[in-house]
């Protein structure tokens, strides 16, 4: 089977308004084909912004500035962009300034790519290693808890973490 | 590269020490955030390690980046990021990144002596052809301008307030050391100071 994220409408709206509920008003990114639907109606709503990046550490120092004045972010990548984030992770550990950050795996499960796994694999190690929480997400129940849960251990519990977007949920290729 | 061509790209003759202070006689107006090493002990003398400036101690090549983070959040205000050319060209893609989000008000100034000077003054790109005014105009940026004499300090003001956002303005300097400033080195509460300070000014404003 190949996914081709027909189904993420029946997702995407109402995880966008969860973070807009909690005040996410901006969202660095690099594209992901998973998680594009959900960046196309980022774009569109009037209550959000999104901002290209070229790599994915940009969007950790962009988020730290954007705390810096008082406005709530999210940094929307493929999981193999967390490899590129760890030195600039240290600003949230730092400056005590935590980043909340929104995953779309590859490399975890079902996948095909053999490129795609030391990086997949990595993730849970590096973000432990950098003081990131992980929250999950399996199926579309988890979509309400794990968002509302990361938003709480950022923007109240002034804790790091990462909404991942697992593959069973996300569909692998040629699964 | 003739000669001259090469001796004339490679001229920089403004002391570091005059240049924050030329280019921002009226820093309050400015939200900063500088890079680590030099640009921050620079940025630190200019405002007296003030309320308005967030200034890096490590995490190189993140200082544009999070400068164009606070230009996105507070449109309103003059945001100004200090940086050196060591730390720009390890996150030289923040370029592009910048002139494509366009952040109107946002200034880069990249103090540039061609050297890593934090890590005992070894030679840098810019030394050795980079040019990082070209890279800024392929990255999208309309406004980018090189200054080599303290002659020429006079028409950054002019550059810094009425050409188009994001500009970039580079600085090149001589290997001399920084200011010295011994700045507040607690990053939590670097952060809360910035943070409460504008956000208390927003409310009275």
């Amino acid at each position: 089977m190949t996914n081709d994220h027909s189904e993420d409408h029946r997702w995407t709206g109402g995880f966008l308004d969860l973070l807009i509920e909690n005040g996410v008003e901006f969202f660095p990114y690099v594209p992901d084909e998973a998680i594009w639907r959900f960046l196309q109606l980022a774009k569109a709503d009037e209550r959000t912004s999104t901002v290209l990046l070229t790599t994915e550490e940009e969007g950790v120092s962009i988020c730290a500035g954007l705390d810096l004045v008082g406005r709530r972010s999210a940094l929307v990548m493929q999981s193999s962009g967390l490899g590129n984030c760890v030195n600039f992770l240290s600003i949230t550990q730092s400056a005590r300034s935590p980043v909340l950050m929104i995953l779309g795996m590859r490399g975890e499960y079902g996948e095909s790519n053999p490129w795609q796994y030391p990086m997949g694999q990595a993730v849970l190690p590096v973000l432990n290693a950098v003081g990131v929480i992980p929250y999950v997400i399996s199926n579309d129940d988890d979509i309400p808890l794990a968002t509302n849960a990361a938003a709480n251990a950022v923007f109240k519990g002034r804790r790091s973490a990462a909404i991942i977007l697992s593959q069973k949920f996300l569909g692998a290729k040629n699964l | 590269m003739n000669n001259e061509e090469e001796i004339n790209a490679n001229r920089a003759n403004i002391d570091r020490r005059k240049l924050l202070p030329h280019l921002f006689p009226n820093h309050e107006e400015y939200l900063f955030v500088s890079g680590l090493a030099g640009a921050s002990r620079d940025a630190a003398a200019l405002t007296g390690d003030g309320a308005h400036l967030f200034a890096l101690g490590g995490v190189m090549g993140a200082a544009t980046t999070l400068g164009l983070g606070v230009a996105m959040g507070a449109p309103d205000k003059k945001v100004a990021v200090i940086t050196g050319d060591g730390e720009l060209m390890m996150n030289i893609g923040s370029l592009v990144t910048v002139a494509t989000a366009a952040p109107k008000k946002l200034s880069i100034v990249c103090i540039d002596n061609g050297l890593h000077g934090e890590t005992g003054k070894q030679p840098g790109h810019t030394a050795q052809g980079a040019d990082i005014e070209s890279i800024a105009k392929g990255a999208g940026f309309r406004s980018a301008m090189t200054i080599r004499d303290e002659a020429e300090l006079t028409a950054t003001r002019d550059f810094l307030e009425t050409s188009i956002g994001p500009r970039i303005l580079v600085a090149k300097v001589l290997p001399t050391g920084p200011t010295k400033f011994k700045r507040l080195m607690d990053p939590p509460a670097v952060r809360l100071r910035f943070r409460d300070a504008f956000l208390a000014n927003q409310r009275k404003s």
